[in-house]
């Protein structure tokens, strides 16, 4: 279920924009991942290009290598679709569909790419909402639409639909920031149990959140206004938040900017 | 000396009289729509009965009364379908290569440009082009369908502008959400985004359909005239109810008036009920989002 | 049933499905892209076919096309578009005098003059012109408004007769070019309207704040802050309303009386158009006859086209403008 991930080389374009450059990296399986940054840094970015989602914007594009156990999602024969499919995704602001109902909107996925049979897609969503820690609180109204959920019910409504295809890989781009507190320590909780199976990444504002769920930590930033973003270190997030080995990470982490 | 300055007397009067004009423009521009309407329904109704509605103009001479616009009824009515089933998913699939695949380059830039050009291509206009193309160079017969190809060149540009406004208005991030779901891009075209804009579509189309029901001009040019009743709409001249209405209200007899002003009622009914519906599908709409 | 699901999402090769997946994406995104072009093609098609249809009639007229005011291209075969443009122009005009200032005040008062609840409702009814059928101002327009109009028009004539445009001797009223252009003018008013109002909406609240600030009154904050601000836009929909005016044809083809020549009497029963002349000249028309109505049609296309186009561009350059701004 659960793949590593090699970058190496990596910049991403907007237009002739260069958002982030020569970024190199390993994401280890059965863990999570945190990327920490000042706005702006292009965490956001490197994470979209982990998917290729980053190409979705009209002008954008990639350079480098991603590989994912050993095969490059940017090969020539590799189609952007089957990369989504294997490596999901989280947004920022929960998006669940409006048209669809808490049910359809698990089973979307499965329903969108294709036929499933009514009795394997009640497994799957009913497995994905456990998975999600939502099952509890919907099983009741699993026809009513998703809009209609709470702010952080909606969130883990999206990871369930996120965990239902099976993804090997789940990214998370600031999945609390939309959230009060107490819908963010469950998504964190949800988080925490989702790393048994899946390699999970996480760009976050909140450095608690980083120090409370990550195991390694990721630190971006940039030269100055206009240049691109670079990865200043990472290393295992307990010794990123007691001694980082560079100033401007140390700085960052204590609040002397951003 | 006070406080606070008075305004002076001139700049007050100007200020009244600007109000006043305003107004007396809003009322100006009323007027007419209440004129034409008391009207149609006050001479409409002489002749709204059950033999207008069933009853065609067959064997009816110049000066008799009785006789109705069943056969126009059945024309118009076909004649919109054709229309719209034509130009729906023209404009659609328009509207979608704008929003989805265009990427604001020189195609559909160009695209965008001469769809509000065709908007204001006269719909005489419209029935000359398919005289000229359908009827004369491929030497196709006058029919219902012709007079459909020149009513659904009137509604494409309007599915296109009213279909391409709400395809905007669908948020991205429901296409992201889709996309990172692995679904492909016209799978999460046709799933999510034209589901998320259906009610808005309809209303547009609604409107758009209401806005040629009533046109004449290119009727006139396509569909020729007919007295009987014609129900296949691929052969043979036709009627329109806005070409009986025309029909009618050039004949000198007070008889063809009165069926000309109960035509255009009918008319304005099938209209305003188009219209109303699609408002109604917009104001239901909003009102489920609001919640 | 776990398992099946996880080798249809896993696997090494995540190319294997792909395929299956994206399979209509190709076919899907060209009927996009075509039925885009489509509709420039048909643009393109309506020229084409005018001019195909057209060029043998005006190869048999006998006299020119340009400047003769007869048009018998069934009988003689000497026809022109003279006298038929020049009434196009004319009501067009007469309409667009009297509609914009209407249209402005309107559009004024549904932006800064009604109740805020009432604005809505209110744009509604105007609206609402413009959903009555073509053929029903013309019937209104010949049963209601021409006599209507029979007494007004003898007082212009009589007090303001010494102005070529109200001049004119023997009968007065009837179908005349005034009665024309008030349907004309009534017909376009709601467009005209419609999208002066969005542009006077669109002013920036600062400029308008900015106004008041400085103790202006209403009709100050208007003159200063929102009709600047809206020309270009109010240029543009006087131009799609004065396309609109040239291409309208039934109302018109109803109400004009069918003349052929050149007056500027508008209170006397003269006028023609184009379009009233398509409709009116259709049903016994020859072929050359029909060739000669297309080729005024194309008359009409053409004149249309460079209106729209020009409304287009003002307002597109303006979008621009507003977006660089914002």
């Amino acid at each position: 279920m659960s793949k590593q991930i090699q970058v190496s080389g990596l910049d991403a374009y907007y237009g002739s924009h260069k958002a982030i450059e020569d970024v190199s990296m390993t994401i280890e399986p059965r863990s999570i991942t945190a990327f920490i940054g000042p706005s702006g840094c292009g965490k956001s970015t490197f994470l979209r290009t982990l998917n290729r989602m980053h190409e979705v914007i009209p002008g954008a594009r990639v350079e480098g290598k991603v590989l994912l156990d050993g095969e490059d999602l940017y090969g020539s024969t590799v189609e952007p679709v089957s990369v989504r499919r294997s490596i999901g995704m989280v947004f920022q602001r929960p998006n669940p569909f409006p048209t669809m109902s808490i049910y359809e909107n698990v089973a979307a996925g499965l329903r969108l790419n294709g036929r499933v049979s009514k009795s394997e897609s009640d497994g799957i969503v009913e497995e994905s909402l456990k998975g999600a820690n939502l099952w509890n609180e919907v099983k009741d109204r699993l026809n009513k639409p998703g809009a209609g959920l709470s702010g952080g019910q909606q969130q883990r409504l999206c990871i369930a639909r996120a965990i239902a295809v099976k993804p090997q890989v789940l990214l998370m781009d600031e999945p609390c920031s939309a959230l009060d507190p107490i819908s963010t320590l469950a998504i964190e909780d949800l988080m925490v149990k989702l790393k048994d199976e899946y390699t999970i990444v996480i760009v976050t504002h909140n450095m608690q959140q980083a120090a409370r769920v990550s195991d390694r930590t990721a630190f971006f930033n940039l030269d100055g206004q206009g240049k691109p973003g670079k990865v200043v270190e990472m290393d295992e997030t307990s010794r990123m938040f007691t001694n980082p080995s560079q100033k401007a990470t140390e700085d960052y982490i204590t609040g002397r900017f951003g | 000396m006070t406080t606070v300055q008075h305004i002076s007397a001139g700049r007050r009067v100007k200020d009244r009289l600007a109000q006043g004009l305003v107004y007396l423009a809003f009322a100006l521009a009323v007027v007419p729509l209440v004129s034409v309407l008391w009207l149609v329904i006050k001479n409409g109704l002489a002749r709204f009965d059950l033999e207008f509605l069933t009853h065609s103009m067959r064997n009816i001479g110049a000066r008799d009364a009785g006789g109705g616009a069943y056969h126009a009824i059945i024309g118009t009515l076909e004649q919109v379908l054709l229309a719209s089933l034509i130009s729906v998913p023209i404009g659609l699939l328009t509207a979608i290569y704008l929003t989805e695949y265009g990427n604001g380059g020189r195609l559909s830039r160009a695209i965008s440009f001469f769809v509000d050009v065709m908007t204001g291509v006269p719909s005489v206009v419209t029935g000359l082009f398919v005289l000229a193309f359908w009827i004369l160079f491929l030497g196709m017969p006058f029919s219902g369908l012709a007079g459909a190809l020149a009513l659904s060149i009137l509604m494409m540009p309007t599915v296109v502008r009213s279909a391409e406004e709400m395809l905007r208005l669908v948020p991205n991030d429901l296409r992201e959400a889709s996309y990172a779901l692995g679904v492909a891009k016209w799978r999460t075209i046709v799933k999510v985004v034209l589901p998320t804009a259906f009610t808005g579509i309809v209303t547009g189309v609604m409107l758009a359909v209401a806005r040629v029901a009533g046109e004449t001009a290119p009727l006139l040019l396509t569909v020729f005239f007919t007295d009987s009743i014609n129900n296949d709409p691929f052969s043979g001249p036709q009627m329109g109810l806005p070409l009986y209405v025309f029909d009618q209200a050039g004949r000198p007899n007070d008889t063809a008036i009165d069926r000309a002003w109960t035509g255009a009622l009918t008319l304005i009914l099938i209209v305003m009920l188009l219209n109303l519906v699609a408002r109604l599908i917009a104001w239901w709409r909003s009102a489920a989002r609001g919640r | 049933m776990t398992t099946d699901v996880r080798t249809r999402g896993g696997g090494p090769a995540t190319r294997r499905s792909a395929s299956r997946r994206s399979h209509g994406e190709a076919p899907f995104r060209f009927a996009a892209t075509g039925a885009g072009i489509l509709l420039l093609a048909i643009m393109a098609a309506i020229a084409v076919f005018l001019i195909s249809e057209a060029v043998p009639a005006l190869r048999a007229n006998k006299g020119n096309f340009f400047t003769d005011l007869t048009w018998e291209p069934n009988g003689s075969q000497v026809f022109g578009i003279a006298a038929l443009a020049f009434g196009t122009v004319l009501s067009s005009a007469i309409a667009l005098v009297i509609a914009t200032p209407v249209a402005m005040g309107v559009a004024l008062f549904i932006s800064h003059y009604a109740p805020r609840r009432l604005a809505g409702p209110l744009g509604y009814l105007v609206d609402l012109l413009a959903a009555v059928p073509s053929v029903v101002y013309g019937l209104w327009g010949v049963t209601f408004l021409v006599p209507l109009l029979k007494t007004p028009s003898e007082w212009l004539n009589a007090h303001l007769g010494w102005f070529p445009l109200f001049s004119g001797e023997g009968a007065i009223g009837g179908k005349t070019m005034l009665a024309g252009g008030v349907v004309l003018a009534i017909m376009i008013l709601p467009i005209i309207a419609a999208i002066s109002r969005e542009v006077f909406l669109q002013t920036p609240r600062m400029n308008e704040e900015a106004a008041l600030a400085l103790g202006a009154t209403r009709w100050e904050m208007i003159r200063m802050a929102v009709l600047p601000f809206g020309r270009p836009g109010v240029v543009s929909a006087a131009m799609l309303g004065l396309g609109r005016a040239m291409g309208e044809t039934i109302a018109v083809a109803l109400i004009f009386p069918a003349t052929f020549d050149i007056s500027i009497e508008i209170l006397t029963p003269h006028g023609n158009s184009i379009a009233a002349n398509i409709a009116n000249g259709f049903g016994e028309a020859t072929p050359i006859g029909r060739g000669a109505l297309i080729a005024s049609g194309l008359v009409l296309f053409v004149i249309t086209l460079l209106v729209n186009m020009g409304a287009r561009m003002i307002i597109n350059r303006r979008k621009e403008y507003a977006r660089s701004g914002a």
